[in-house]
């Protein structure tokens, strides 16, 4: 991992985040972050300091998530909800094109909305590093989604350092948290000690430090940075979740065959909610709809799965039948061909699929059990069921 | 527009409620344009003018309860070129498949003051265990928007895109909070198909699974968790008996909480 971006640092109070979001909205930009809505802390525009989930947390456990109240004044003292910022800079449903024909003439209707200028605060470190991942899948060199690369390009994020973790929390795996390293205009982490309530930001782009110097920072000293850093460094000591990726890709591939898919197959739903809260999935099926008078037509992108039997759907049918084929390739792909494709894995180690996965299948027990007891040394055995 | 050949449609009803044929009533502001793009022939529900086949399209309603029914879908099936089931009663047998597990004849007795009266099949079957049929659309009530789809479809000659997976998907999508996962409710979402567009969840009830099966339903991985989460075989067994008991997933998934 590259060194900490290095930037202006200060101390500010409570109210001073309210007074943020107010300068990101003066600047143009829409401000979302955390905030409760239905039993969880979801993304959502923020007005004010007053709609931060101030007092609440969380508790996770493989298919389990709860609302809980902290017992105190943190803004952000939960860890991840089950949203990720793909909402905004990837968006579920898309309209690509709308046609029309009149007296016989196709007429592409250009209705394009003006792309929004996005602030994220409280984008966790794992979360910032998601982005990094979209950004080498979605603005590749060759290939750019346009859509992606538009609300990308604006955005001004805060990143909000972990001071405590969930138990489904990876990221000391993954080498993505809990403080944030890179990426970001504005790095914060909340102390909340022996009395004290503030909060240390940290700039890491110009941008960022115009906006940090509008707040009008106390001055921060070595103690101060030093706290920051034993907060997180406290955090990490929390996880207890591991993803062994010592030779991860190699494991994978060679053990495509290993019985532990069959068992995970009988648990799976394949209802595709782990492609849906993972912050880097970014699949999409396009479908075109026309209206019953043939005069309009759309077209529209929306999020799909890996685990639809139309998602590998070609001549002749689906290719991956079986539900084991389906979790197999989200698996591998997740975590090896990913590499591969787009130099890096592409798990952050949040772990949303494993909350938010309605029978608490969690990939760190998949690859465990893989990983203990790997696949004969005959790893290229023929597929004698000829199983998808 | 006009250039193009007015498909001939036929609306035939079974033993069933009239939501569904009554979803291509309400689809109020493409009505007009429904009547522009097809000849409705028959459809007594919303005209009296019937007229005879046969139709290039028939649309199917309910299921088959009586000996009557039974032959009549035959005829039905014979009249029309792609015949197309809707709603939960003709894809699966309808909330009155119920009566397939239980003594029909004892029913009729204690129900009705003559019972000889009454002739009736002791099972409620869907349209497709009769006859051949074209396109299930699924649903209880359909959804107005896939009978348009499915009917412009036709109309242009493409598939229509009717989603066969989860309800999950459209609820993320729609961007709601996970009620089994955050709050422990007893939800069919993740067996039950999608197009509703995920509105129980959305107003914090669990899915009741009006849509039927998904394409891969994995029930027994569900009920397993349904038991985790505090519910008895009973009351899974509740679950899985709605509007699509009979559908060959549902039902077997209620049948193992026996």
């Amino acid at each position: 991992m590259s060194s900490r971006q290095e930037g202006p640092i200060g101390l500010v109070d409570p109210p001073s985040i309210g007074r943020l979001i107010s300068a990101l909205e003066r600047r143009g930009w829409l401000v979302a972050g955390p905030t409760v809505r239905d039993g969880a802390i979801v993304y959502d525009r923020l007005q004010s300091i007053d709609d931060l989930p101030r007092g609440w947390t969380e508790d996770q456990e493989a298919g389990r998530y709860r609302l809980e109240h902290s017992g105190d004044n943190a803004l952000f003292g939960y860890n991840l909800g089950p949203q990720s910022w793909k909402k905004y800079l990837h968006p579920p449903e898309v309209r690509l094109l709308e046609a029309s024909r009149e007296n016989g003439l196709l007429k592409i209707l250009n209705q394009a909305e003006p792309l929004p200028r996005y602030a994220f605060l409280g984008v966790r470190p794992c979360e910032l590093e998601a982005i990094q991942v979209l950004d080498r899948v979605l603005i590749g060199d060759r290939f750019s989604d346009p859509i992606y690369e538009g609300r990308r390009k604006n955005l001004f994020l805060i990143a909000v350092n972990c001071s405590r973790t969930a138990p489904t929390c990876f990221c000391t795996s993954m080498g993505t948290g809990p403080r944030a390293r890179r990426g970001y205009d504005l790095a914060i982490t909340e102390i909340l000690e022996g009395g004290r309530h503030e909060f240390l930001i940290e700039a890491g782009t110009a941008q960022g430090a115009a906006v940090l110097e509008e707040l009008h920072p106390r001055k921060a000293g070595p103690d101060d940075s030093g706290l920051a850093e034993k907060l997180t460094q406290r955090a990490a000591n929390q996880i207890r979740r591991r993803l062994d990726t010592e030779s991860l890709r190699d494991l994978m591939y060679a053990n495509w065959e290993h019985p532990r898919w069959d068992q995970v197959a009988s648990r799976c739903l394949s209802c595709g909610n782990c492609t849906m809260v993972c912050p880097t999935c970014f699949c999409t099926d396009v479908e075109d709809t026309s209206d019953v008078r043939g005069e309009r037509a759309e077209r529209w992108r929306r999020w799909d799965s890996c685990y639809t039997l139309s998602f590998s759907h070609i001549h002749g049918g689906s290719v991956r039948w079986s539900v084991k084929s389906r979790y197999r390739q989200w698996l591998t792909h997740k975590l090896a061909s990913w590499i591969e494709q787009f130099g890096g894995s592409g798990c952050v180690g949040c772990g949303r699929c494993i909350t938010w996965c309605p029978v608490g299948i969690d990939l760190t027990e998949e690859v465990r059990a893989i990983r203990e007891t790997p696949a004969r040394a005959s790893t290229r055995r023929e597929n004698r069921n000829g199983e998808p | 527009m006009n250039s193009r050949r007015k498909l001939k449609i036929g609306v035939f009803k079974f033993a069933s409620c009239d939501g569904c044929q009554l979803s291509l009533l309400g689809a109020e502001d493409e009505l007009l344009g429904v009547a522009d793009a097809v000849d409705i022939a028959y459809f007594p529900e919303a005209s009296s003018a019937m007229l005879k086949g046969p139709y290039d399209i028939g649309l199917v309603e309910g299921s088959i309860t009586t000996h009557d029914d039974a032959g009549r879908i035959q005829k039905v099936r014979k009249q029309c070129r792609t015949l197309i089931t809707i709603g939960a009663c003709a894809t699966a047998g309808g909330i009155q498949a119920l009566r397939n597990w239980v003594d029909t004849e004892e029913y009729v007795s204690a129900v009705y003051a003559t019972p000889g009266y009454i002739r009736t099949l002791s099972m409620s079957t869907p349209i497709a265990g009769h006859v051949p049929v074209d396109f299930e659309l699924r649903g209880c009530p359909i959804n107005k928007n896939h009978l348009l789809e499915v009917i412009s479809a036709a109309l242009i000659g493409r598939k229509p895109n009717i989603p066969a997976y989860s309800v999950c998907v459209e609820c993320k999508r729609r961007e709601n909070v996970c009620i089994a996962v955050a709050r422990g409710v007893a939800c069919l979402g993740p067996v039950t198909q999608a197009g509703c567009g995920a509105i129980c969840p959305a107003y914090g009830r669990g899915c009741y699974g009006c849509y039927g099966p998904m394409e891969t339903p994995n029930t027994a991985a569900l009920t397993a968790q349904l038991r985790v989460l505090g519910n008895d075989g009973n009351r899974i067994r509740r679950a899985y008996r709605g509007f699509n008991a009979w559908a060959l997933e549902f039902r077997k998934a209620g049948e193992e909480c026996e």
